[in-house]
């Protein structure tokens, strides 16, 4: 199917109208100028404002008609519902072919707004505009520097192509983008989806070559049939993550069958999506971590993981999630154990997780972790204990003693490895093609720690803990292996 | 909806290549008794009907009958239970199969996904354990595969009590056989394999119901 070019005009715009600009700064038509204009767009700002208003430094116009002919793709539209079939005819005019319509008013304002929402579906469709909303917080897309939105934040750019039903969890992902420097391809509020629905957004991510996940957060799927098969069109070319709301909401059906009682809308649609390739996440946190771990690691090409830790009782508990998982732990071939005995004193755990039990020097940890990486029977590897050495360096640093008694000397030292090890785990993961994945609480406890800081730099998730690691590393496998048994690998 | 009896309900379902057991459908109480001495004891009789669709709950299935004078006794009385809203009636006889592991399966037409394929974890605790994985149909090898592996009390499938592992692939022709079903025949409204007992490691349906609209 041939991309439809109005989705480069939402997405990336020539130019951007903003209709019903506000001089009030609490009203959506002065927030979302203010977020385009500050967040720093490329292309040219219009306004329309009833007075002809300055506002932020925009002169205005009152009428769309005043405005240049063919320099503006993109209208966001914040002026009362009653105004926008006439505003939408001044658009088609000047050649804008995409509104993001913020405003309230339509399908979820009784019967005159689901009639309103209907007619300006058939309007829009009438004069070729891809209508996206209405009541939607709005669009983002870092590659454009768009951020046309009512509300923040706005994230880094990045991978991850964001749709969603409701609009505050675009933020949440967005959020989360911000707080771990995974960033953000695309993200979408599909508001009310009148015209343009969640599957819509998904199979343009599919295509869009800044996107290479799909992240989308969904409540009803209307004839689900037909929404799984298209989700599934979309998991055959790139990775989909679906985080459902209303799990619990269906509960049984009331059937004459056992197969029938049986039947809960959530167990369907569970079943659906593992059918479709669709990587379910159970929370939205979870699903923000699934699209920022297919964003920015490889698949792996089975389930062997070997832990590395240079901390005891993380390594068990890893040990444990991989034991709840489709992972296992991979047995550490002879070649390998003879390699590590040759880099650690006998101390060390000579099984998986391969525990360094504090034996590790200077280049050690860079060197295990490549060699598991590297070794054939290893199909990921989990590093554990990044982070500890500066955590320990910040206490010196803020300390009474800081910076004599060699201290600026340890503490440089310390930053230094932490920093290395983050490295070391993306540069093997580049080289092998397989997911290195580190984890440490000091990614949201102690997020300037240089090992976070690390990853972060290098464009990866630090995992907040092992289980969630795991967890993201049982995805990627599922999706490995869904693609591999269907020819699609 | 109305609801095939047992033994078309099989017919139908046994042509897409779901097992069932050797049995026979008879009319008379001697009929059930040789039927009973070919298939060889200890055999069930049940009392079928396109009316009837819950016989255990009306007392019309007779397990463990173990000589001709149960099979007798007991076909007489299944007879003598009918009543005229049953219609026509028939008795099935079969051979009394055990197995410690049960399996359900089907097909149900829901309404926002359309018909699907099911497999759970059978037995009458069945739907409070609720470990049943679905799909839509049409279903591929694969996803029954698939199925059969989203099932959580996987150490049900392995070796269990001295009997031999589940034959996965023969849970997955089961399902690809549902599936099919369904597919070619779009007046089946829903379909039960309950139990689908799992007998020295394979599946064999001993009772199967069939909606149609």
């Amino acid at each position: 199917m041939a991309v439809d070019e109005r989705f480069r005009a939402l997405f990336e715009p020539r130019g951007v109208l903003v209709a019903g600009a506000s001089t009030h700064p609490g009203k959506f038509g002065f927030v979302s100028l203010h977020n385009i204009l500050a967040c720093g767009y490329a292309g040219k700002v219009f306004a329309t404002n009833r007075d002809g208003a300055d506002v932020l430094g925009v002169s205005t116009v009152a009428e769309v008609a005043d405005l240049p002919d063919g320099e503006i793709d993109l209208v966001f539209v914040c002026t009362p519902a009653a105004a926008n079939p006439d505003l939408l005819r001044a658009c088609a005019k000047k050649g804008i072919t995409a509104a993001f319509i913020a405003s309230a008013g339509y399908g979820e304002a009784g019967e005159e707004g689901v009639a309103a929402q209907a007619e300006l579906v058939a309007l829009a469709g009438e004069l070729g505009i891809l209508l996206a909303g209405p009541n939607g917080q709005g669009v983002v897309s870092p590659p454009a520097r768009l951020c046309a939105q009512i509300v923040g934040p706005y994230p880094p750019a990045g991978h991850i192509g964001i749709a969603s039903q409701s609009g505050n969890f675009v933020s949440s992902f967005e959020n989360y983008a911000q707080l771990t420097g995974v960033g953000v391809s695309r993200a979408v509020s599909a508001g009310n989806a009148a015209a343009v629905t969640v599957p819509d957004y998904l199979e343009y991510f599919a295509d869009d070559p800044q996107t290479r996940v799909a992240l989308a957060y969904i409540e009803s799927v209307g004839d689900g049939r037909s929404y799984i098969q298209r989700l599934r069109g979309v998991a055959e070319r790139k990775p989909v993550v679906v985080v459902k709301g209303g799990a619990t909401a269906g509960g049984q059906r009331a059937a004459a069958s056992h197969t029938g009682a049986l039947a809960s809308d959530d167990r369907v649609f569970d079943g659906a999506a593992r059918q479709a390739g669709v990587s379910r996440a159970a929370t939205v946190e979870q699903g923000f971590e699934l699209a920022a771990s297919f964003a920015t690691q490889p698949l792996p090409r089975g389930n062997r993981v070997m832990v590395v830790t240079s901390v005891g009782g993380g390594g068990v508990v890893a040990a444990d999630a991989i034991g709840r998982s489709d992972l296992v732990l991979a047995p550490v071939p002879d070649d390998l154990m003879a390699d590590v005995d040759a880099l650690l004193p006998p101390r060390w755990s000579r099984n998986n997780p391969i525990d360094m039990a504090g034996g590790e020097t200077r280049d050690t940890v860079p060197e295990i972790v490549r060699l598991a990486a590297s070794h054939r029977d290893v199909d990921a590897v989990l590093f554990l204990g990044m982070g500890i050495q500066s955590n320990q360096a910040k206490l010196m640093r803020d300390g009474p003693f800081w910076p004599d008694h060699g201290l600026e000397r340890i503490v440089g030292y310390h930053e230094r490895q932490d920093a290395r090890y983050a490295e070391a785990a993306a540069e093997v993961s580049d080289a092998t093609g397989k997911p290195v994945l580190v984890a440490t609480e000091l990614a949201v406890t102690s997020p300037d720690n240089p090992g976070p800081a690390a990853v972060r730099a290098g464009g990866r998730l630090c995992y907040p803990s092992a289980d969630r690691a795991v967890i993201a590393l049982d995805h990627l496998w599922g999706r490995s292996r869904w693609l591999a048994r269907r020819g699609l690998g | 909806m109305p609801t095939l009896s047992e033994a078309a309900s099989k017919e139908l379902l046994g042509a897409f290549g779901v097992p069932f057991p050797d049995e026979r459908v008879v009319a008379a109480v001697d009929d059930a008794v040789g039927a009973a001495g070919e298939i060889g004891y200890p055999v069930v009789v049940k009392l079928g009907g396109d009316g009837i669709a819950h016989k255990t709950e009306r007392g019309l299935v007779r397990l463990g009958l173990g000589s001709a004078e149960q099979v007798r006794d007991a076909a007489a009385d299944l007879l003598a239970a009918a009543t005229p809203e049953d219609g026509e009636v028939h008795l099935l006889v079969a051979p009394m199969l055990r197995a410690t592991r049960e399996l359900i399966a089907g097909l149900h037409d829901d309404p926002q996904f359309g018909m699907t394929v099911m497999l759970g974890v059978g037995g009458i605790l069945a739907e409070a354990v609720a470990d049943v994985s679905f799909r839509l149909v049409p279903i591929e090898r694969v996803d029954a595969e698939e199925m059969i592996e989203d099932l959580a009390l996987q150490r049900l499938l392995g070796p269990f009590r001295g009997e031999p592992a589940v034959d996965r692939a023969a849970v997955a022709d089961v399902l690809l056989g549902l599936s099919e079903a369904a597919q070619a025949r779009d007046d089946i409204a829903s379909a039960d394999l309950n139990p689908l007992l799992v007998v020295d490691g394979r599946p064999v349906a001993v009772d199967a119901l069939v909606e149609v609209r």
